[in-house]
């Protein structure tokens, strides 16, 4: 692994499935041999709050917590948490973002609006933007719950594991009835960055 | 055979200590960050596991299982050791008989908590051992060691997770369960009946312990020193010590886990190998307090550098000691927040637009319901500890008996059963004409769905008996106990009205189960943009399946479960449920 280490976050809303997506990239990072800590949310914030999982990965990690200006990815599944979790990635860092607007309920309500102009931004502050509309492909048109593993299967294609093992690692971690779905949604990740 | 590491969360690893160490009996009340310990050790065989109304009674229970022999783990979250503080205090003085080890699972920053008091300071209070782990291995080697200590020395031993601990995951390699036999009880009163005249002979036995105990810490392999640079020496316990160690790679460490009774004379020599200390705590000094006080030869730093609030990082660590700054990338200022929510279909969303709509004085008490404090429904006045919101609402009426008219005490159901009844039974003898409404929604939601006593079935989910509310109620003396559906917002305001011109006690359960627990609904309600006249009556409800974005409410279809509470609120017949709507099952 390049300079020993990678410190990836994940954001999203409550519910988007960050938590397990962590799950994914530890297990499969400590099956590989190497150290790997997470820290996730749960609780309050899982009420359709804003959410992040840090997941650290190295020969040896000791705090759970990717420090501010550290992260190396910040794999968002909606496109308000990407700017919102961005001061925590360093500036040379890759945001892979889910194009969704999902509203908060200040904007709901008419208090305030969604931000306008966020892929610009993030665009003109890190080392590398991928964003893409997740609904829009299969599998996840058919089941918007997949935004999860497809944008991990972008994820996966910067890092160094095989796919297979990442296969493997998902038949482990999810639910049975759900397997076959998600690593559908994982390989039209894998295929859409190797476009 | 093959050793393979695992990856847990710190309370996976709780659990699984506990069950290696031989726990046969297992006692809690959920609160984050703690609730997951009992549910991941209630999994195991041969540990006998239940949900406990709060957490005094669960460490009463506990106490118990003790007496008769067991090892047991007691599991609260940090504000949850303020309601077992009683028994907790003089169990410090009985001791035990099996091995117990209470976790307390604190929250700096409070991402979870109503306060971040720093409960180290128990250990303190009670005179008993402190063990604090840094990650999740130590999480599962440290309730081993707990009891162990327990058993050797006679006394409770508390074990502090964090948040950052608790929700965090790290590796391990899982071992084998030491069965411990469970022995039974020996009567012996001068031990376990704590009268003034034996109370009395337990207090010295108390203080030789903590005496004997800080030897045992002088040894003990939980307190190790980490050589380093001579320059600069950091004292710190639990997850600081990963921030620490990862921001501060050269200093020379010292690692409490065993931090309670402070080891002296280990703290003496680590002194001697450095030029200053700093020690790295989260919240309170309450390391630097006992080393100042020790007077050592050299300097002493601590909440000067980091202050007294919220979480540590390894990034402020270094600002602070080394003034290296980061400059993290700046985004713009006025990004939506995104505050968590009541979900669409939550049955305490009528409520709060009811009370907001009758401009009530909400005394308030902690669940999701809570969030009825924020906008748009912004209607509780008050959130202070579980069970508060009854007393609070007697208080105001004794103050002045007017208020009455306009004060509810507003509590969740497993709230009530948790503190809620004792305060009734003040208001009921008292005949205070206060109005308590109890939002029965089947479950303890608030922190992931747990049973409790009034949901009809145990934590493994076996069927059980469930409390009757309207019963239980009127047992304690309450005459006017009436409950009426969460859905219906007529009913609940004329009901409320009616309550609150009483001259009596009243209690009001408002009941629907949370939607969490639902797993069919009918099929989404929709907008007819003709008749909508943007009027916003049905956006004050705060549902995420409304917005309002153009020239009419929108209906999230893919969110909405047909509450009705928007349709019951619309003077113009433009939410309209499906049935209307063809191709709509
Ligand atoms: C002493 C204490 N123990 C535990 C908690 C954690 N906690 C917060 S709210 C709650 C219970 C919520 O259940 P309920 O009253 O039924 O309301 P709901 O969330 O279902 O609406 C718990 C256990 C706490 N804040 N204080």
């Amino acid at each position: 692994m390049e300079n020993q280490k990678s410190d990836i976050l994940i954001a999203g809303v409550g519910g988007q499935g960050t938590i397990l997506t962590g799950r994914i990239i530890a297990s499969l990072a400590i099956s590989e041999g190497l150290d790997v800590k997470t820290a996730e949310t749960h609780g309050m914030a899982q009420r359709g709050g804003s959410v992040i999982t840090h997941v650290r990965i190295g020969e040896k990690v000791y705090s759970p917590l990717i420090p501010q200006g550290d992260g190396d990815f910040l794999l968002s599944f909606e496109k308000l948490e990407a700017l919102r979790w961005l001061p925590f990635l360093s500036p040379q860092g890759t945001v892979i973002v889910n194009t969704q607007e999902l509203d908060p309920l200040p904007v709901l309500t008419g208090e305030t609006e969604y931000s306008g102009g966020i892929l610009e931004e993030i665009e003109s502050k890190v080392g590398r933007l991928i964003a893409v509309d997740a609904l829009s492909i299969d599998p996840v048109t058919k089941n918007a719950r997949m935004v999860n593993t497809f944008l991990l299967g972008i994820l996966a294609t910067t890092m160094e594991f095989e796919k297979e093992k990442w296969l493997k690692v998902m038949e482990q971690e999810i639910k049975a009835k759900l397997v076959d779905i998600n690593k559908q949604a994982f390989e039209a990740g894998w295929q859409f960055a190797n476009k | 055979m093959e050793v393979k590491r695992v990856i847990m969360t710190g309370n996976e690893a709780i659990a699984l200590g506990a069950y290696e160490a031989g726990v046969s009996v297992g006692c809690a009340y959920p609160g984050t960050p703690s609730t997951e310990i009992l549910e991941n050790l209630s999994r195991y065989e041969g540990v006998n596991c239940n949900w406990s109304a709060n957490e005094k009674t669960a460490l009463e229970e506990g106490i118990g299982a003790s007496m008769e022999g067991a090892r047991v783990l007691v599991a609260m979250k940090h504000v949850g050791v303020n309601v077992a503080a009683d028994p907790l205090l003089t169990l410090s003085y009985t001791g035990v008989g099996g091995g117990l080890v209470l976790i307390s699972a604190d929250d700096p920053g409070m991402h979870s908590s109503q306060n971040e008091q720093d409960n180290r300071h128990y250990a303190r209070f009670a005179k008993i051992p402190l063990l604090e782990p840094s990650d999740s291995e130590e999480a599962r080697d440290y309730v081993g060691a707990a009891l162990d200590l327990s058993e050797k020395f006679d006394t409770p031993v508390m074990l502090r997770s964090t948040t950052r601990i608790s929700h965090s995951r790290s590796t391990l390699i899982p071992g084998k369960r030491q069965e411990h036999e469970v022995t039974g009880f020996t009567k012996n009163p001068a031990k376990y009946v704590m009268l003034p005249g034996f109370a009395r002979l337990r207090h010295p036995i108390v203080e030789d312990r903590l005496v004997a105990l800080e030897e045992e810490a002088e040894k003990s392999p939980l307190n190790r020193i980490e050589p380093g640079s001579k320059k600069m020496g950091v004292l710190c316990s639990g997850v600081a010590y990963n921030y620490a160690r990862e921001a501060l790679p050269d200093a020379t460490f010292l690692k409490l886990g065993f931090s309670h009774p402070l080891p002296k004379k280990l703290v003496r020599k680590f002194a001697s190998m450095v030029d200053e200390i700093i020690v790295v705590e989260e919240l309170d000094p309450f390391f630097e307090e006992q080393l100042l006080a020790m007077h050592l030869d050299v300097p002493v730093r601590g909440k000067e550098l980091f202050g007294l609030l919220g979480e540590l990082g390894a990034e402020i660590i270094r600002e602070k000691v080394l003034g290296q700054k980061i400059e993290p990338i700046e985004v713009r200022e006025d990004i939506p927040g995104r505050p968590p929510v009541m979900c669409p279909g939550c049955s305490h969303r009528g409520v709060f637009h009811t009370l907001k709509k009758l401009k009530l004085n909400v005394m308030g008490d902690i669940g999701c319901y809570t969030l009825g404090a924020l906008p748009p429904l912004t209607s509780i006045d008050s959130c202070v500890c579980m069970g508060a919101s009854i007393g609070m609402a007697l208080g105001m009426a004794r103050a002045n008996p007017q208020s009455a008219e306009k004060t509810v005490a507003v509590i969740g159901d497993s709230t009530f059963l948790h503190s809620g009844i004792t305060p009734l039974l003040d208001a009921v003898y008292n005949e205070a004409p206060i109005t308590v409404m109890i939002l029965d929604n089947s479950t303890t939601a608030m922190t992931g769905h747990q049973e409790h006593p009034g949901t009809g079935s145990t934590l493994q989910g076996e069927p059980s008996s469930a409390v009757n509310l309207e019963g239980l109620c009127a047992s304690l003396g309450v005459k006017r106990v009436q409950a009426v559906d969460a859905f219906d917002l007529k009913e609940l305001r004329s009901t409320i009205k009616s309550e609150l011109e009483a001259k009596e006690t009243s209690v009001v359960i408002v009941r629907r189960p949370c939607v969490f627990l639902l797993t069919e609904f009918d099929a989404p309600f929709w907008v007819d943009e003709d008749l909508c006249t943007a009027c916003e009556a049905c956006i004050k409800l705060g549902c995420p399946a409304l917005s309002m974005k153009g020239e009419a409410a929108k209906i999230n279809s893919t969110i909405c479960t047909a509450c009705g509470l928007c349709e019951q609120l619309c003077r113009f017949d433009a939410i309209r449920p499906a049935a209307e709507k063809e191709g709509v099952k």
